[in-house]
This record gives structure tokens, C-alpha cells and sequence, in this order.
């Protein structure tokens, strides 16, 4: 294990460790263009060079490993003067494009021009021009071959994460350019990557081009619910315009750091599925076709439920889309209180598109923690709905479940028409709304705080980024206030109290907190 | 009317070295002399001596222009000014060249806005009163340019940070027009072509 010394700070790494990862873990930040963790190593952006004392020339730290008794210095007049000529170099090319170009705000170009730039350009010639200027790479992707500083980062992420190579850099010199490969199309499930992990401009995100500038966002830590593998995100979310709220709040989705479950990455399929937080939702209260006040709603749904005499006649399809907060409010409500046995989550749903990287072909993200919260037997949704056809069912609730799609629209109707309450809690409009008795609007997950538990029994926590839009209230918040009526009440007040009930009450989630399950989560016990 | 007690008084809550503390001074003060305003006499509050005084004021003001002006035709006294009428709105009062009036988005050669919806403007503006919305332009030197750019200049406050902070020199406040006044805020809201064009 050699030690080191870097900016007068010791630390001890084990052999083969570069200078910079070494100095990433004092948290000593070396600027980088080219020098990806997650990507073999290029070194050729130049920017990253330190002054390593008793070696004659600077050295580039993220290609120099370390040694015993280095002492490095990355911040010595010779540093700075360096990296001041290296983006002389990188800006010969670049143009002046900032005003129009996505990544202005959170370009690694701008950064380090604001610290160490020339500011007097020492450039007489004229800029060479490149062929391409805004050219479509595919179905998500952007390529501006001016901006590109041949940092080589896209062509090492298509070549070793999604190996799918569709990127290279072609000619020489001055005329060197970063393109596909003739006949190829940048059309991977991964291929909104590149867009992250380009310190400039030159790959664009198709999907949020020009739609908002990046100073305007405010970030949110959360979770992707679009499959069980539970990549951690960030939702980026309009903020500081309070004079655009009618526009769409959500402007996109970023991949978070989670070395345990998706390290850097998120597939494209969960990139790009954050428009129903916006659009289409259910936004009151509706019984048939009159829109009502969320009191009446409860009434209506206590009164059904009171006039029931017997549990059985009771059905709860639950979803794994709800949090282990809401599933527990429906074991509460449900199972606890009222002593109904048909309740189940599991449907049978067409399984999608997987792959082996990230992709899951369950597209529930919360399957692994409904199992262990609700634990229901098997074969009992379709017992449910077999009931409910044959008009064995008073009440049927069901938590944003497309029974249309599953079950087809003569079953649905002919559950209409046999149960006295059809209730449908969710979150967006589908083709089951128009059956259902009462409609409930819920809050979608970047409206909730909660846990959800990923297929390797990860509890992660997703945190609210807004309001919930117009009259949407969160699903156990809802339960809640049924339980109100219908006693016991619930006494919890937020969803840290449901949470603390769980890891009361579910064994494999005992002693996990908020806290404990922080950035990065928790696994279950078994 | 301000005795060092009061003064003590006024420091004592406002610090005036403080941001905007001066401005809070004298607010303090102006409610002051409001709160202890003089008592008006029978004399006074028959408004006879403040008539006259008025009348008096108004016609020396009328016979010092009448004089001044007739001196002024025949070449005299011509370094004392006289009151000067404008008769608006037919007659425009001359404005200075730098003046901050109503904006406008200048044009390209083929018509189209210099703008290209970097969105400068929207964000340093302190009354949140311009919205952009960007699209993609045909010709992809150009890249982008605004699809809808929205001034509402009912919120506008004039400080033409919008013209100082654009690159392109797409939005300029020199159209030399002041007479905005509406019927309605909605006709306040001026959209992209008014802006080009009015």
C-alpha cells in the first residue's frame, strides 16, 4: 500500500491506484475531460496534469500511478499556467456557440474557462469549421461535431459499457471528427448516456433540446419506477420559474451514482418515462361522471364499505408501482382492520423487454417489497376477479391497475355492472377510469416520499419533488383518511411514521430508517 | 423636524449604513411629519388666503411667459427661457436618444429575429416578465430560435438589463414609444410579432 502526499495531504492507496482516484478520495478535485471512473483510461485531454515532485515534466494524473512517497501538487503555479494552455488548445477549435447550445450552465468547458481561462485569446487563424453542425445521430441523440473536444469518452462508453461501437473518431489533426461508423445509427437502450457523460456540448439530448436552460432545474434524488432494477435518479424539474407553471414540470431524467445498483447509467426506456407525471393525470375526485370534493369521495367509499357485512365480499387489487408506505396502509386498512383476505398486487402482466445490463422485464419497482409487506396467496387476483364477474364482490378497490388491459373490456363492464362499488385509485387516465364506480387521483412517485424495494431486495428512497398536481393526494395518505371513518384511524402524520410501522411490523425491514437507507439504500434481511 | 432625540429614536431601529437603511430613514421620517402635522388655523381653514395666493402664483407664472414670449419674437431676452407648451399627443416631447422605451426584437436581413431564445433575458430579468419558448431553426447554423416570445410589459420595469445582457443584440428599448397604455393587462402581454413588428 504506498502513501502518498497530495496538496500537502497523506494517504495511503492501494498499488495501481491512478493520481486522481487517489486524489478523488481526499476530495481534491483534478479537472477532467476525457478521464471517465467507469471508463478505461485515454488520457488525452491534457487537462489533468499535476506536478509530481523529483519527475522533470508535469504528469497526467489520471494515467500516473501512484508511488511510495510521491508527493503531488496540483494546484503550483506550473498546474495552473498548464492547464491555462491546454484550454487555450481545446477553445482553438470550439465555438462560440454557448448562447444556443444545452449544456451551457453545466459545461466542463465553461467551469474551468471561469478559473483558469486566458480570457486575451493568443489565436490568429480563423477557427477550422467541421461539416456537421447539428446532425441527428438517432432516435435520442444530437451530434454538434464543432463542439466535440475529442475527449473520446462516447466512443469508450459505446465500445465497453453498452458494446454496441457505434462511435469513432475519423480523420487527423485539425480535421479529426467524432462520427458513427458509416451506416450505423446511434439506436441502443443505452444511448442517452452519452449525453451525460460528454463534458461539452456536442451530444445533445434530443428529448430536452432547447425546452429549458439548465440554471432553471432543481434536482431531486429518487428512484426509477420503471423497472424492478430501481436505477437511482435525479428528477431535474423546472423550478425557478414560477411564471411558467403550466408548463410540464418534469424537463428530464438523470442517472445518480449507485455503484451497488446502476453505477452511472440508466437505460433509455426509463430515461424517457417521466411525461405521465405531467400529462394525463387524474386531477380530482370523479363518481360516474360528476367531478366531487375529496370529503364526499370519502363518504362514498366508507358508506360502501360499511354496508358490507362480510370481509370476503371486499376485493383490493393492489400495485407494485405503490411504495412500501402505501402497501402498508393497505395491509392496514385491509387486512388489519377489516379483515378482507382477497388482497393481491400480482396481475398478469405482459413482461417487457429485458436485457442483461440494466433492463428489467419486470416493470413494477416494487415487487420484491409487496411481496413482503402484503404476502398474498397465490392465484388470489384471479379469484378476485372471478368474483367480482360472478357478482360475489360488493366492493372492488383497485390501486392504478389497467384492469382493461389485463382482463380485456367485457370482464370490466361485467364488473361494473355486478359490484356496487368499483373504486380506482391512480395517478394517470386509462381505459379502466371510465368503468370504475369512483375515480381516486393519486400522487405519482416524484409527489411521494417513500421506499421502494428494487429486485435485489434494495429498499431505496425516492423524495417528493413537487406538489402533487391539482387535487392528487399520496396513496397511503388517502387510506389514511378512510381509516379515519372507518376505524381505527392510522396515527401516522408523514411517511417516516408509516415507515417506522413497517419496520415494526415487517420483519425484513427491521431497523431500517430514513437515515440508514440514505443515498444508496438498504438490502432487506432474509 | 428632527430633534437629535428623534434621531437616537430612528437609529435605534434603522441602521442607516445598512442595505436600503437610508431609504428606511426616510420613511420613518415622512410618517413622522405626517403623524405630527401642524393643526390648521379658522383663517386657514377658510382656504380664502391659499386661493389667493394660488390665483396670484398661477397668474405671475401666465404674464411672466405672455412677456417673456412677446420680448422673444421681437429678438429680446433671449437667454432668459419661457415656459415651452407641447401639444401632445399630436406633438411629441423629444426624448433622449438612450432613453429606455418600449422594446422591440430587431430582425435579421430576411425578415426573421436575431433572437436565438438563449434565454438571457429571461433570466436576468428581475420582474419575471419575459417567457421564451425555443425551437429548433431550419438552418442548423442557426440552431435555434424563439418559437414564442412572450413580454408582459404590465410587469415590465424598465431597467433594460434584457438589452445589456443579450449577445445577439436581438432585443433593444429604442422604439422611442412611451404611450403604452391599455384597456386591459391581457393587452399589455405583447407576443413575438408586436414586438418585431409594432
Amino acid at each position: 500500500m504506498p502513501k502518498l502526499t497530495i496538496d500537502g495531504k497523506e494517504i495511503e492507496v492501494p498499488a495501481g491506484t491512478t493520481i486522481i482516484q487517489a486524489a478523488d478520495k481526499l476530495g481534491i478535485t483534478i479537472p477532467r475531460y476525457c478521464y471517465h471512473e467507469a471508463l478505461p483510461v485515454s488520457g488525452n485531454c491534457r487537462i489533468c496534469m499535476v506536478e509530481v515532485e523529483k519527475m522533470p515534466k508535469l504528469q497526467i494524473a489520471c494515467y500516473t500511478p501512484v508511488a511510495e512517497g510521491m508527493v503531488v501538487k496540483t494546484t503550483s503555479p506550473k498546474v495552473i499556467d498548464v492547464r491555462k494552455v491546454v484550454l487555450g488548445y481545446l477553445l482553438v477549435n470550439h465555438p462560440l456557440d454557448c448562447p444556443v447550445c444545452d449544456q451551457a450552465g453545466e459545461c466542463k468547458l465553461q467551469d474551468y474557462y471561469m478559473e483558469h481561462g486566458q480570457y486575451d485569446s493568443a489565436l490568429n487563424d480563423v477557427k477550422v469549421k467541421k461539416e456537421k453542425k447539428a446532425i441527428s445521430l438517432g432516435p435520442t441523440v444530437m451530434l454538434d461535431q464543432e463542439r466535440c473536444i475529442l475527449c473520446t469518452r462516447c466512443v469508450r462508453f459505446t465500445d465497453n459499457i453498452s458494446k454496441t461501437h457505434e462511435f469513432g473518431v475519423f480523420d487527423r489533426g485539425d480535421h479529426s471528427q467524432l462520427d458513427l461508423y458509416p451506416g450505423k445509427e446511434l439506436n441502443n437502450n443505452y444511448s442517452g448516456n452519452v449525453v451525460d457523460i460528454c463534458p461539452v456540448g456536442a451530444l445533445t439530448d434530443k428529448d430536452f433540446r432547447f425546452k429549458c436552460r439548465v440554471w432553471y432545474l432543481d434536482k431531486t434524488k429518487s428512484v426509477c419506477p420503471g423497472c424492478s432494477t430501481g436505477c437511482n435518479i435525479t428528477v431535474e424539474w423546472d423550478k425557478s420559474r414560477p411564471h411558467r407553471q403550466k408548463k410540464d414540470r418534469v424537463m428530464r431524467l438523470k442517472p445518480r451514482l449507485n455503484p451497488n445498483v446502476n453505477a452511472y447509467w440508466m437505460c433509455d426506456t426509463g430515461r424517457y418515462n417521466y411525461h405521465f407525471i405531467d400529462q394525463n393525470r387524474i386531477v380530482a375526485p370523479q363518481l360516474k361522471n360528476d367531478l366531487i370534493s375529496w370529503p364526499q369521495a370519502i363518504d362514498t367509499v366508507v358508506n360502501a364499505v360499511k354496508a358490507v357485512k362480510d370481509p370476503n365480499r371486499i376485493g383490493v387489487i393492489a400495485s407494485a408501482q405503490l411504495t412500501n408506505e402505501d402497501l402498508f396502509a393497505v395491509r392496514k386498512l385491509f387486512k388489519d382492520n377489516l379483515k378482507v383476505s382477497n388482497v393481491d398486487f400480482r396481475v398478469p402482466e405482459q413482461p417487457g423487454k429485458s436485457d442483461d445490463f440494466l433492463l428489467k422485464a419486470d416493470r413494477n419497482p416494487n415487487t420484491a417489497g409487496a411481496s413482503a409487506i402484503l404476502a398474498p396467496n397465490d392465484g388470489t387476483t384471479q379469484a378476485i376477479i372471478e368474483k367480482a364477474k360472478k357478482g360475489e364482490l360488493d366492493v372492488l378497490y383497485v390501486f392504478g391497475q389497467d384492469l382493461v388491459k389485463l382482463y380485456g373490456k367485457e370482464t370490466v363492464a361485467q364488473i361494473r355492472k355486478s359490484t356496487k362499488m368499483f373504486v380506482y385509485q391512480g395517478s394517470n387516465i386509462n381505459d379502466t377510469c371510465s368503468y370504475a364506480h369512483l375515480n381516486l387521483p393519486s400522487a405519482v412517485y416524484a409527489e411521494k416520499d417513500g421506499t421502494f424495494t428494487n429486485f435485489q431486495n434494495r429498499v431505496q428512497r425516492i423524495s417528493p419533488a413537487f406538489m402533487p398536481l391539482g387535487e392528487a393526494k399520496g396513496d397511503w395518505e388517502i387510506l389514511s383518511l378512510l381509516s379515519e371513518k372507518i376505524g381505527p384511524a392510522f396515527p401516522y402524520r408523514k411517511s417516516q411514521d408509516v415507515f417506522k410501522a413497517v419496520t415494526e411490523a415487517v420483519a425484513p425491514f427491521a431497523e431500517m430508517t430514513y437515515e440508514k437507507i440514505a443515498d444508496q439504500g438498504l438490502v432487506l434481511r432474509t | 423636524m428632527e430633534t437629535p432625540k428623534r434621531r437616537a429614536e430612528l437609529e435605534k431601529y434603522y441602521d442607516p449604513n445598512s442595505t436600503f437603511g437610508h431609504l428606511r430613514v426616510a420613511q420613518m421620517k415622512r410618517s413622522w411629519k405626517l403623524k405630527n402635522r401642524r393643526e390648521l388655523t379658522w383663517w386657514e381653514s377658510t382656504y380664502i388666503p391659499t386661493l389667493f395666493s394660488g390665483v396670484w402664483l398661477t397668474s405671475a407664472h401666465f404674464f411672466r411667459n405672455l412677456g417673456l414670449h412677446i420680448l422673444h419674437q421681437v429678438g429680446l431676452k433671449k437667454d432668459v427661457r419661457a415656459a415651452a407648451t407641447y401639444q401632445y399627443p399630436e406633438e411629441k416631447r423629444p426624448l433622449a436618444l438612450r432613453a429606455r422605451t418600449r422594446h422591440r426584437l430587431t430582425k435579421r436581413e430576411d425578415g426573421t429575429p436575431r433572437c436565438v431564445a438563449c434565454m438571457m433575458c429571461e433570466t436576468v430579468c428581475p420582474a419575471r416578465c419575459i417567457e421564451i419558448t425555443a425551437a429548433e431553426h431550419p438552418d442548423p447554423n442557426i440552431e435555434k430560435f424563439p418559437a414564442e416570445f412572450i413580454l408582459d410589459l404590465g410587469k415590465c420595469v424598465y431597467c433594460g438589463f434584457c438589452v445589456e445582457v443579450c449577445p445577439e443584440d436581438a432585443i433593444r428599448m429604442d422604439t422611442q414609444r412611451l404611450d403604452i397604455a391599455e384597456y386591459s393587462r391581457e393587452s399589455m402581454i405583447y407576443n413575438k410579432e408586436r414586438l418585431m413588428n409594432g
